[in-house]
């Protein structure tokens, strides 16, 4: 057993300023195990990987990788050109690509020497030629990686690592950004290539993914490793209490008689410049007291769907109405005006302003309130005070309020935004992939918010891919695919799938 | 009308407009090449100027032509030098630091000159690089006189270009130097050192800017004057836009605009009884303006330029 450990990681700290991120972190990888590292938004996965890999220098602790004959040896810390030689791989939760060059340059970076004056790019073709056959990660290589979808986006950087000869694999929430089939093809893949003697850590927040293909589970909470079992003696309820500590309560949902129309849409289309933001001929109601949820596989036009409640398209006919008032030039401010609250898909990037403080960030879509700004000067006093609140109301957990947004973890960023627009107490909001890569804890939090926006009177459009959320908190609920949007009915899963592969129209 | 078409067609417009954008393709390319790793570089207006001084005080001391350039270079990428680190490691911002780059490099380059010659009214002249005449093809209809009667520093201009398209779209270093503009996470996953890529680009930039500079004083003129330099540097910051980033498109650009410029000297000639004089000399400027406009809408930025990257942060 022991001479089979590929890695072994003791007493890892890490803090920045005052939040303890890792605290005396003690881990072991077995050859041709997946083990899943689960835990809380911040409890501390993504730092605990990076230091492994030599983004982050520890504070404390060692890091011991076995070599090919299976010796442990003491990695140098802090070089990620260490740890690539040591065979260790990382796919992060963003993606550590550049968009301006192709797919094959980017696997190829760093493994060529920079002085010599020509490539063998036939040679490294070749060699992932031979990855992509052996694994089944398919990816164009030719097109810059601008133009890729995000699945493969996620398989070039797979691919990066087995080009260097990754023998440990570490996945970062893979799966957060796929639709289920293609997370079920990446798990199918990483399966075969554990028989090839490949060792796996994986971070997810999707229990049952965690529950199918890991075969070990650790769990961080607050930075320390509070756990760690054999997955086939876990079940959801064991590793849910195990990461919070304490149960988590189901959501209750009640019954609701729903109010006078909040936003309709009549034969509305949108030509967007591909798939996912194009509209066609769209009709849809949304009540106040009601949750609408929206169905269907990413790229359908849930995007132009969102840009259009959001004001940031013109639709190319039709009409929207928010609150039975026509809104003939739809733009951002407008819709704000009107009450539409937004929550968007790409938190990072049009949910927050990352080099701006959270207290700023919490405030920025009020910026005439009087509480907020007098005669153009911020009132910076109402500012803290609100974020010291809201961050309490709303659990934002992070090195605190006057530090910047983009240092908070995934989850926390979304604990801002749903803080920011909730206090707006919005008419109407737009909630794209509401609960996307966060805890437990906190997807309960986000269905326990929209439920209370939904008592007190907001219409809601729920987007999500995640027919479980959409069962659990939506009153009616459409499927939208190829821009086409069809009411479906709200008890019955197998046809909502069909729907939404498009079997049945 | 018939005017126009007699100078568009002359042979010595051509060679003019060639001789005119040599500065300006190296300092184009030089500030390409610090851009398309994510860094601005402002400070080229003063390293044009330090280069116009060091390249023509190195001869005039007594070295070699060749030796001039190579002072000039090394002068030019010591400043880049200074800009990397402040704006690389140090994450200050590329705005301030490149102003004050160009403000300390001229006042050091005229600092330099008064010192070595406290006493001189008219400037000291040296032999500048000759055109070369190469034999048989300078004889060629029209392309001799345009190509090759030009000094060898046009020549490396032109080179340069070949040297810094065939890095950028055919070699390791070039792929390494587009993906740390765009995303540096990309460059340290890889293993690579995103503040050495960064650094080395930004003292070779320089240092080709630089070479922009020493033209001015062996080559196109014979001395250096204060002032001569007069905005080139700035010419070359919009002229990377215009290129999109691409070291054709730059060329292309800095010929552009080394038309228009040969094209108002011309005019100012013909037509200076009706127009004042002024007004030729804004136009190059202003069609620059204009042709910006037009190009920058479709320029796509390296996303990373002006961000600052820290090891060990989000
Ligand atoms: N570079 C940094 N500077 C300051 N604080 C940081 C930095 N990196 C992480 N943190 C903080 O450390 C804590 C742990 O963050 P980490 O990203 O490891 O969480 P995580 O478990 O991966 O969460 P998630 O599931 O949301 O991705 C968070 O409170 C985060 O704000
Ligand atoms: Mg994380």
């Amino acid at each position: 057993m022991a001479e089979n450990t590929v890695l072994k990681l003791s007493g890892l700290s890490k803090r920045f300023g005052s939040v303890v991120a890792n605290d005396d972190v003690s881990l072991t990888l077995v050859k041709g195990e997946v083990l899943a590292l689960l835990g809380e938004n911040g409890a501390g996965k993504t730092t605990l990987m990076n230091m492994l890999f030599g983004h982050y220098l520890p504070d404390a602790g060692t890091v011991e990788v076995a070599d090919a004959n299976g010796v442990l040896h003491a990695l140098p810390l802090g070089h990620p050109q260490a740890a690539l030689a040591a065979g260790i791989g990382m796919v992060h939760q963003h993606f550590a690509l550049a968009e301006n060059i192709n797919a094959l340059d980017n696997i190829t970076l760093g493994s060529e020497p920079l002085r010599s004056l020509k490539r063998n790019r036939a040679a490294a073709r070749a060699k992932i030629d031979g990855i992509i056959e052996r694994s089944g990660l398919k990816a164009p290589l030719d097109v810059p990686v601008g133009q890729l979808s995000v699945g493969e986006r996620q398989r070039v950087e797979i691919l990066k690592a087995l080009y260097r000869d990754a023998r440990i694999l570490v996945l970062d929430e893979p799966t957060a950004v796929l639709t289920p089939q293609e997370a079920d093809t990446l798990f199918s893949n990483i399966r075969s290539m554990i028989t090839d003697g490949l060792s796996v850590i994986f971070i997810s927040h999707k229990l049952r993914e965690v529950l199918e293909f890991s075969d070990r589970i650790a769990v961080l909470r607050h930075g320390r490793k509070v756990g760690e079992m054999a997955t086939t003696d876990a079940d959801e309820a064991k590793i849910a209490r195990m990461m919070v500590g304490a149960d988590t309560p189901k959501v209750a949902r009640q019954e609701m008689s729903p109010g006078a129309p909040v936003l309709s849409l009549k034969n509305v289309s949108v030509s967007g410049r591909s798939q996912r933001e194009t509209l066609d001929n769209v009709s849809l109601t949304v009540n106040a007291n009601e949750i609408l949820g929206v169905a269907g596989i990413s790229g359908n036009g849930q995007a132009g769907l969102a840009q259009l409640i959001a004001g940031l398209v013109q639709p190319s006919s039709g009409t929207i109405a928010v609150d039975d008032e026509d809104i003939p030039k739809p733009t951002p401010s407008r819709m704000v005006q009107a009450g539409v609250g937004r929550i968007p898909e790409d938190r990072h990037h049009e949910g927050i302003v990352g080099a701006m403080s959270v207290a700023e960030n919490m405030v920025i879509e009020r910026l005439d309130d009087p509480d907020i700004q007098s005669l153009g000067l911020l009132r910076r006093e109402a500012i803290a005070d609100n974020a010291v609140k809201l961050a309490q109301a709303y659990d934002v957990r992070g090195p605190g309020v006057d530090a910047s947004a983009r240092l908070l973890s995934g989850g926390n960023i979304q604990k801002l935004i749903l803080a920011r627009v909730f206090e707006r107490a919005p008419r109407l909001i737009l909630a794209n992939q509401p609960t996307r890569g966060l805890d437990m804890g906190a997807a309960a939090t986000v269905g326990r918010r929209l439920l209370e926006a939904r008592a007190r009177g907001a219409g809601i459009v729920l987007i999500s891919e995640d027919l479980d959320e959409i069962l659990g908190l939506a009153d009616r609920i459409a499927v939208i695919r190829d821009g086409h949007l069809t009411e479906a009915p709200t008890n019955n899963r197998e046809q909502i799938g069909l729907m939404m592969a498009g079997a049945a129209a | 009308m018939m005017d126009l078409l007699n100078i568009l067609l002359s042979e010595s417009f051509w060679a003019a407009s060639l001789r005119i954008a040599t500065p300006l393709i190296f300092g184009v390319l030089g500030a390409l090449i610090c851009e398309r790793s994510g860094v601005l570089n402002l400070g080229i207006e003063g390293i044009f100027v330090v280069g116009a001084m060091c390249g023509w005080m190195t001869v005039w001391l007594g070295s070699g032509l060749w030796g001039g350039v190579l002072v000039a270079a090394c002068a030019g990428a010591l400043f880049g030098l200074l800009h990397a680190i402040l704006t690389v490691p140090l994450g200050l911002s590329q705005h301030v630091s490149g102003l004050g780059i160009t403000l300390f490099a001229t006042s050091v380059s005229y600092f330099t000159y008064r010192t070595a010659l406290p006493n001189v009214s008219s400037p000291p002249r040296i032999e500048p690089f000759q055109a070369l005449d190469i034999p048989v093809l300078s004889d060629l209809p029209f392309l001799g006189p345009v190509l090759f009667q030009q000094t060898a520093l046009t020549w490396l201009a032109l080179l340069m270009v070949l040297l810094v398209w065939y890095v950028l779209q055919r070699t390791a270093l070039g792929v390494a130097i587009k993906a740390v503009g765009d995303n540096p996470d990309s460059v340290d996953a890889q293993g690579l050192s995103v503040y050495g890529l960064r650094i080395g680009a930004i003292v070779a930039g320089s240092a080709l800017m630089a070479l922009g500079g020493a033209f001015l004083t062996m080559s196109a003129f014979d001395a250096f004057f204060f002032g001569m330099v007069n905005g080139r540097g700035w010419v070359c910051i919009a002229l990377v836009i215009f290129a999109s980033w691409r070291p054709g498109k730059a060329l292309f650009g800095a010929l552009l605009f080394g038309a228009f410029d040969a094209l108002q000297v011309r005019l100012q000639t013909e037509m200076g009884a009706l127009v004042p004089g002024q007004i030729f000399l804004m136009a190059p400027y202003i069609l620059s303006i204009i042709a910006l406009v037009i190009a920058a809408r479709s320029a796509d930025y390296p996303r990373a330029l002006l961000t600052p990257w820290f090891k060990g942060q989000r």
